[in-house]
């Protein structure tokens, strides 16, 4: 095995006392078994390739076709409609084109908020947590159960929490606390933006929780015990301590929030079902509408390479931007 | 072997193998005992009920043919999507239950098994089926792809005991009628009249009939979309109205979808609701068959320009073999047996639903005052929905835009012409770019 080993370890280790000679040895036994590490790597490449690769390819083929209810059971059939679907889908004046930018702007404003309020929640309650006292497990694992809990159990039962007349929140809101006159709609029209903020942040805040956490035990605790001997109090501690040895996990922690709340299909589907109101309609569940209710697979899939295309640019400037700064610090 | 050519051999190997496996799990028949899946849809008051209903039948059919029959029921809300991806795939069940407006619409897919005259002498011959049942079996002038097996009719459902006390004789037969009888009985917690208004479905349905009242049509006679007329605005305005400027629907409706408004007409919330075959849903939450009544729909008096007399769509269930089957004889066998006058009787008194072939109607069950006037609106004042195959979107794209009228009256704004012709407007050109 330590000629499969031998490559990853990096040139730094390699550097240290070892003789000449041994350096010598290890790489002629290398060389003569160079397609061990991959053929090694091929079954994870064939992997890649049936999960990621060729659902992506096939992807963008359909956008380019016409695959409407006339073709689904024969999809080689479908006619090249070439960058057809895509000008439709682009055209902002149209009423397709209008309703996509109109979902990716209620998405975008989902995912900021989604975001902001879980790193807020996650960042406040691990802080908090992290110094020993009684309870703190309990406390942990309670703050955990709804990242643990199923997401349709723990969706569906927010919707019925949310129904106007039978459900629990309409009840404390209206019937308790009398803060309303008339009882509101809590998943329809405006409001509807709200409930599915409130509980995708519910939702998915443990995870922040949990992964800053584990940040913050990474921090040695001298650095703490020296600043207080410097005479740093809680605030000068966070924000000279805590936030910049955290800049490494919040960079990794952003991106998949974001990643995952811009996807996000679970919650809307189950909170709204098929039809989400316009105030709420997210990217997944407007491209799930656009190609399984009007039965246009092709109109569809434009949308989901678009989206793609804009994850991608997203991803790669917000990891160019991040690691520049963290290079220039 | 070279490493190199050992890995390409392998590769290759690996993506070949899923093919390989997928293909033989096909054969369903083991040892000349043929077994068909049946994919049913949901009749009666729940799914369990329905199979405790098709399970005795489909015995029946084992011991007469030897045949077995693997029951799916499957919910309405879901039966759409799971033929669409049997469509795809190509992998589906061998005979299933379609609702009959998506008989034009799934035809043009050519998943299901057209019934040219070989195939209808099959079954017994188109002769044994009603005229009225068999004209929404797919679209005109090619063979239809499906049978009719349960037929339906909307109807007026009017809780009786409600009316005596506030003083009316007789159920309303316009739609002014309704909206001052539903005024007085909308008091407290109890609403005139409920709507199924967040399901898309429904609300379709009542747009077709009310389009057709107002001389409005959804296509034209090329197939094109016509979605955006006056007519249609006129007809759409009508039945949100009831909600919006009426006050005689509950704004909790919007969020109606799995058959709410039964419930409220059963436990007394609701004074009146537009239905077809509610009775057994009804019987479900424990009101007396005794306690209401069922009359036709109203129509809109005077009627409108180039309004027909129309006050429901020709509804029901087909019943369809799907075009890759491997048992082509047994579903076949199994689609007559289903609508034999004997199996017509028992199914359709079960789900208080009307027969689709003129034998079952010598049954007593059949000759009530309530299957009388269905028979009497199905002969004569319902019409099929549009036989495109864009109906289906029609379904989801306008009863959706619908949807979201209501949610905007429920919140208490107004609903104008102009907002709902918008809506339509955006759902006709989603049409349009699809097709």
């Amino acid at each position: 095995m330590t000629t499969v080993t031998t490559p990853a370890a990096g040139p730094g280790t390699a550097a240290g006392g070892k003789s000449a000679s041994t350096k010598k040895r290890r790489r002629r036994r290398v060389k003569g078994n160079r397609a061990t590490p991959y053929l090694m790597l091929l079954l994870a490449i064939i992997l890649e390739l049936l999960v990621h690769i060729i659902p992506m390819i096939t992807g963008v083929w359909m956008s380019l076709r016409g695959l409407t209810q006339f073709y689904i059971r024969n999809w080689s059939a479908a006619p090249f409609v070439g960058l057809g679907n895509f000008r439709v889908t682009l055209d902002f004046n149209s009423p397709i084109g209008g309703n996509l930018a109109h979902s990716l702007g209620v998405t975008a404003g989902y995912s900021a908020l989604t975001v902001g309020f879980c790193w807020l929640f996650g960042i406040t309650a691990g802080v908090l947590l992290q110094r020993p006292f009684r309870g703190r497990g309990l406390l942990r694992t309670v703050f955990l159960a709804p990242y643990a809990l199923p997401a349709y159990a723990a969706v569906i039962t927010w919707s019925f929490m949310l129904q106007r007349d039978t459900g629990a929140v309409n009840h404390v809101l209206v019937d308790e606390l009398h803060l309303f006159h008339s009882r509101p709609f809590w998943l329809i029209g405006g409001n509807s933006f709200v409930s599915l903020v409130v509980v995708s942040v519910w939702r998915t805040w443990p995870f922040a929780l949990l992964v800053l956490t584990a940040g913050l035990q990474t921090i040695p605790g001298e650095l703490y015990e020296a600043a207080a001997m410097d005479g740093a109090g809680f605030m000068r501690q966070l924000r000279s301590i805590t936030l910049p040895m955290l800049r490494p996990v919040n960079q990794v922690l952003l991106l998949v929030l974001f990643l995952w709340s811009f996807n996000d299909f679970n919650t809307p589907y189950v909170l709204f079902g098929s039809a989400a109101p316009h105030a709420a309609d997210l990217i997944s569940i407007h491209i799930y509408q656009s190609s399984f209710v009007t039965w246009n697979f092709g109109l569809g899939s434009a949308m989901s390479v678009l989206l793609l295309l804009f994850l991608l640019v997203v991803t790669a400037v917000y990891l160019y931007a991040t690691s520049r700064r963290r290079n220039d610090a | 072997m070279s490493p190199r050519r050992f890995g390409l051999l392998a590769a290759a190997a690996l993506l070949v193998a899923p093919a390989l496996i997928g293909c033989s799990d096909n054969g369903s028949s083991d040892g000349g005992s043929t077994t068909l899946t049946y994919w049913a849809s949901n009749q009666g008051s729940s799914l369990d009920n329905d199979k405790q209903v098709l399970q005795p039948e489909l015995d029946k059919f084992k011991q007469q043919t030897g045949i077995t029959v693997k029951l799916e029921v499957i919910g309405w809300p879901d039966l759409l999507n799971r033929i669409l991806a049997a469509t795809t795939s190509g992998e589906g069940p061998d005979v299933l239950n379609i609702g009959n407006t998506w008989s034009a619409t799934l035809q043009a897919t050519g998943a299901l098994l057209p019934f040219d005259d070989a195939t209808m002498s099959a079954i017994g011959g188109k002769d044994r089926f009603l005229a009225g049942s068999l004209s929404a079996t797919g679209a005109p002038g090619k063979p239809p792809t499906a049978v009719p097996i349960y037929s339906l009719a909307y109807g007026l459902y009017y809780n009786k005991k409600m009316f005596a006390a506030a003083g009316i004789a007789n159920p309303p037969a316009t739609w002014s009628e309704l909206v001052t009888d539903a005024k007085k009985l909308t008091h407290g917690n109890q609403w005139g009249l409920a709507l199924e208004a967040g399901n898309p479905t429904e609300n379709s349905h009542h747009a077709f009939a009310f389009s057709e009242q107002y001389g409005g049509s959804w296509f034209d006679s090329a197939g094109k979309p016509t979605f955006d007329t006056d007519a249609n605005v006129a007809a759409l305005k009508r039945y949100i109205d009831f909600m919006a400027t009426d006050k005689i629907v509950n704004p909790s409706d919007v969020q109606y979808t799995n058959n709410t408004s039964i419930t409220d007409f059963a436990t007394g919330k609701a004074a009146m609701i537009l239905w077809q075959a509610a009775d057994s849903g009804i019987k479900t939450h424990g009101m007396n068959p005794d306690d209401y009544g069922v009359a036709p729909v109203p129509f809109e008096d005077p009627a409108p320009a180039g309004g027909k007399h129309v006050n429901s769509m020709v509804a029901g269930i087909n019943m369809a073999v799907f075009s890759n089957t491997k048992h082509k004889d047994a579903a076949l066998k199994f689609v007559k047996f289903m609508t034999s006058d004997a199996e017509q009787m028992t199914l359709n008194k079960t789900y208080a639903s009307l027969p689709t072939v003129q034998g079952a109607y010598s049954d007593p069950a059949f000759q009530t005052a309530t299957v009388k006037m269905y028979q009497q609106v199905l002969s004569s004042t319902a019409a099929p929905l549009p036989a495109v195959p864009e109906e289906s979107q029609f379904e989801t794209l306008v009863g959706g835009a619908m949807k979201d009228l209501f949610a905007e009256a429920a919140s208490g704004k107004a609903v104008t012409d102009a907002d709902i012709k918008s809506k339509l407007t955006a759902a006709q050109q989603q049409v349009k770019a699809g097709g």
